[in-house]
């Protein structure tokens, strides 16, 4: 059904870079330079760990993306930064330390995330789901009266993502990727200063993808960033660095071109030694990982 | 926009419309119907209060209150409390507490002496109680099948422990032979009739504020709790407030139908607040429908009505045919009737053509979800 709509019956939707741009800008220390530093990170699950010793700082305007094959710890590592699992060590955010937080003070922290599948609320419209992602800081009694008038940053995010037409359109029958387009416009008006996006680009068209990573580099310029993602084609385009993890660790850590020539990386994803790293790559060793 | 072009919106015009119908049927109800069938009525209005909490705390926010008693009889108690000391006079001992208990008034019946002060008690010990177990309960997650579970639980509790104090509470009998309600003589049927009209101002009430509560941005939250609740902690609300509101709502409201409902019935036991009757509320609700504004009182009022004409017949038929009934309604129609109302209205509307929009779609079972904002 959803697919339907999205081919047939709804406008094309694109990325609006100026909107984001006015969206962005009403930031008050728009130049502020916050940081996410990760100190010595463990996740365990009844005794198997899931990470371990993770040392991780990304700052703003480094558009940053976390690879590894599956099971790596990718997400356990953005669910332990936002509260959804138990960890040990320090993860700070703007001189805000987050561990033992519950998950919603992280969130007004300034911390916010997507899911790998993504999750809008599916009942409600378009124009319902951002004015809930941009109201969790209004008063209690507000709440309690109909919204009158489209909240001005909601409207710059409906732009943002190009989901101007669509705003009183139940999020369920939205396309796959406009879901995720509507989970960062979400983020977008929550206003979240640190951005942690898991596969963000996954289901997308091509078209899409390049639209969205232009995005996230444009958010990247004024909020810190990090990106989980499979796609080495995504990556390697609009990547400022890479972070690979592998059971648990960090692997590696660099520039786009300094990971891809790691011997350790080449290893982990192709299962064999460096050598066959210099020629076209063999099938690689994980369902998804394609590294060079 | 004005007030005029709000009115005229769809959704409201339809709404301000069938409210106005339904005040028009209740206020004529006394001239066409006995007194006995009067009082009948005014008795199902008030489970039918319950009813509308459960559609805001389960239809909306997806709590399964498996447990309404409890606050329906906290506030049919402390109304029959109030009621008992009043009958007694300043200073009186209730006459069952001179026949069962030691013939002196327990210091918690005291605050209720005053009329005020049982209201207040009525209107704040069910809201107090919903809160702190709400609180409870969701800040540690519990949901689903445990929640109802352990509101069910606590009716049965409930019931439980008044049957224990025979002395203080009547025991099985629970407290009754009430004879004036705040001064105005309960056997007069003039009087009677002003408790039905008060029964149906307070159900009317209680529908406008689940509407505005519904259409307002609480009712959105209260929906993406229901649908996302881990979603909604990630944007920074805490999920379990959202929730205790909705459930002290209902509790708030379960109270009142049970505070009316004493004068009314002239009786309240604990066959009136345990684990049966807690499923009964639930029952007329999804009957009903309970992501509908009028869904939980017809279906309410229509499941009592039915109750009653069956057991005049079948003493014992009713437990049966409650329980078939359930059934066939969550099996076949898990949207209540108001949703087999709403599919037909869409059918006609893709009869009709040019006329299938995208956007009413997925507002499908739940008609008060995606209210159009003003364009
Ligand atoms: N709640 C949990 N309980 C037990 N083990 C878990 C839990 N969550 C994750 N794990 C385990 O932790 C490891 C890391 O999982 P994680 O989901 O973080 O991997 P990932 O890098 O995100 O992988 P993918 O690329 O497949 O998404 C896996 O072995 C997984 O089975
Ligand atoms: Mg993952």
């Amino acid at each position: 059904m959803s697919d339907m709509f999205s081919t047939q019956e709804q406008p094309q939707t694109e990325i609006d870079l100026a909107a984001a741009e006015a969206l962005l800008g009403t930031d008050a220390d728009r130049f502020r330079h916050d940081y996410l530093e990760v100190r010595g990170l463990r996740v365990e699950f009844d005794g198997f760990v899931a990470v371990r010793d993770v040392d991780l700082t990304v700052t703003q305007g480094d558009l940053r993306f976390l690879v590894g094959p599956n099971g790596a710890g990718k997400t356990t590592l953005i669910d332990a930064v936002t509260g959804l699992v138990r960890a040990t060590g320090s993860v700070s955010f703007g001189r805000t330390e987050l561990l033992g937080r519950s998950t919603h003070r992280i969130a007004r922290a300034g911390v916010g995330r997507t899911f790998q599948t993504a999750s809008v609320f599916e009942e409600l419209t378009v124009l319902q789901n951002l004015d809930i992602a941009a109201g969790a800081r209004r008063r209690p009694l507000t709440l309690l009266r109909r919204r009158q008038d489209t909240p001005e940053a909601v409207e710059r995010a409906l732009e943002t993502v190009g989901l101007t037409a669509l705003r009183d359109v139940p999020a369920g029958v939205l396309a796959h990727g406009q879901k995720q387009w509507l989970e960062i416009g979400m983020l977008l008006v929550q206003d979240a200063h640190l951005l942690l996006l898991d596969e963000p680009v996954a289901g997308m068209t091509q078209a899409e993808r390049e639209e969205t990573g232009a995005l996230l580099r444009r958010i990247g310029s004024q909020r810190v960033v990090v990106v989980v993602e499979h796609d080495m084609e995504f990556l390697r385009s609009f990547a400022d660095s890479v972070t690979v993890m592998h059971q648990g660790r960090v692997l590696a850590e660099g520039t786009v071109n300094e990971v891809q020539n790691d011997p350790a990386v080449v290893e982990v994803y192709l299962g064999a030694p460096a050598a066959e790293s210099g020629a076209a790559p063999a099938k690689p060793a994980t369902t998804e990982g394609d590294l060079p | 926009m004005n007030v005029f072009t709000a009115l005229l919106r769809p959704g409201r015009a339809r709404t301000l419309a069938a409210f106005g119908l339904a005040a028009a049927v209740l206020l004529l109800a006394p001239m066409v119907l006995s007194p006995f069938r009067l009082d009948l009525l005014a008795k199902f209005l008030c489970l039918a209060m319950v009813a509308v909490g459960i559609g805001l705390a389960w239809g909306r926010g997806g709590l399964l209150t498996l447990g309404q008693g409890v606050y329906f009889g906290l506030g049919a108690y402390l109304m029959a409390m109030h009621l008992k000391l009043a009958d007694a006079g300043p200073g009186g001992v209730p006459d069952f507490m001179l026949l069962y208990g030691t013939g002196q008034v327990p210091g918690w019946w005291e605050p209720l002496r005053s009329p005020v002060s049982a209201i207040v008690l009525i209107l704040l010990v069910p809201a107090g109680l919903a809160a702190l177990l709400g609180w409870a309960v969701f800040t540690r997650r519990v949901r689903g099948a445990y929640f109802a579970i352990l509101s069910q639980a606590l009716a049965a509790a409930f019931a439980i422990l008044l049957i224990g104090q025979q002395q203080t509470t009547g025991g099985t009998n629970g407290l009754n032979g009430f004879r004036a309600f705040f001064g105005y003589d309960l056997a007069d049927p003039l009087n009677k009739q002003m408790l039905y009209l008060i029964a149906a101002g307070a159900l009317l009430v209680m529908v406008a504020v689940v509407r505005q509560l519904s259409v307002s941005r609480f009712g959105e939250l209260l929906v993406a709790v229901r649908d996302q609740e881990d979603r909604v902690r990630f944007l920074g609300y805490d999920p379990a407030a959202v929730k205790v509101v909705a459930y002290a709502v209902a509790a708030v409201m379960a109270a009142v139908g049970g505070a009316l409902f004493v004068p009314i019935a002239g009786i309240v036991s604990p066959a009136d607040v345990g684990v049966v009757p807690s499923i009964g509320f639930l029952i007329g609700v999804a009957i009903g429908g309970r992501a509908t504004l009028l869904g939980p009182v017809l279906g309410s009022i229509a499941v009592s009505w039915a109750q009653t004409s069956i057991s005049e017949q079948f003493p014992s038929g009713w437990i049966y045919f409650q329980g078939a009934l359930f059934i066939l309604v969550i099996a076949f129609l898990p949207g209540g009737l108001a949703s087999f109302a709403g599919k037909l209205r869409r059918r006609r509307a893709a009869a009709a053509p040019g006329d299938a929009g995208a956007s009413g779609d997925a507002a499908r079972d739940h008609e008060l979800v995606p209210e159009r904002s003003p364009a």
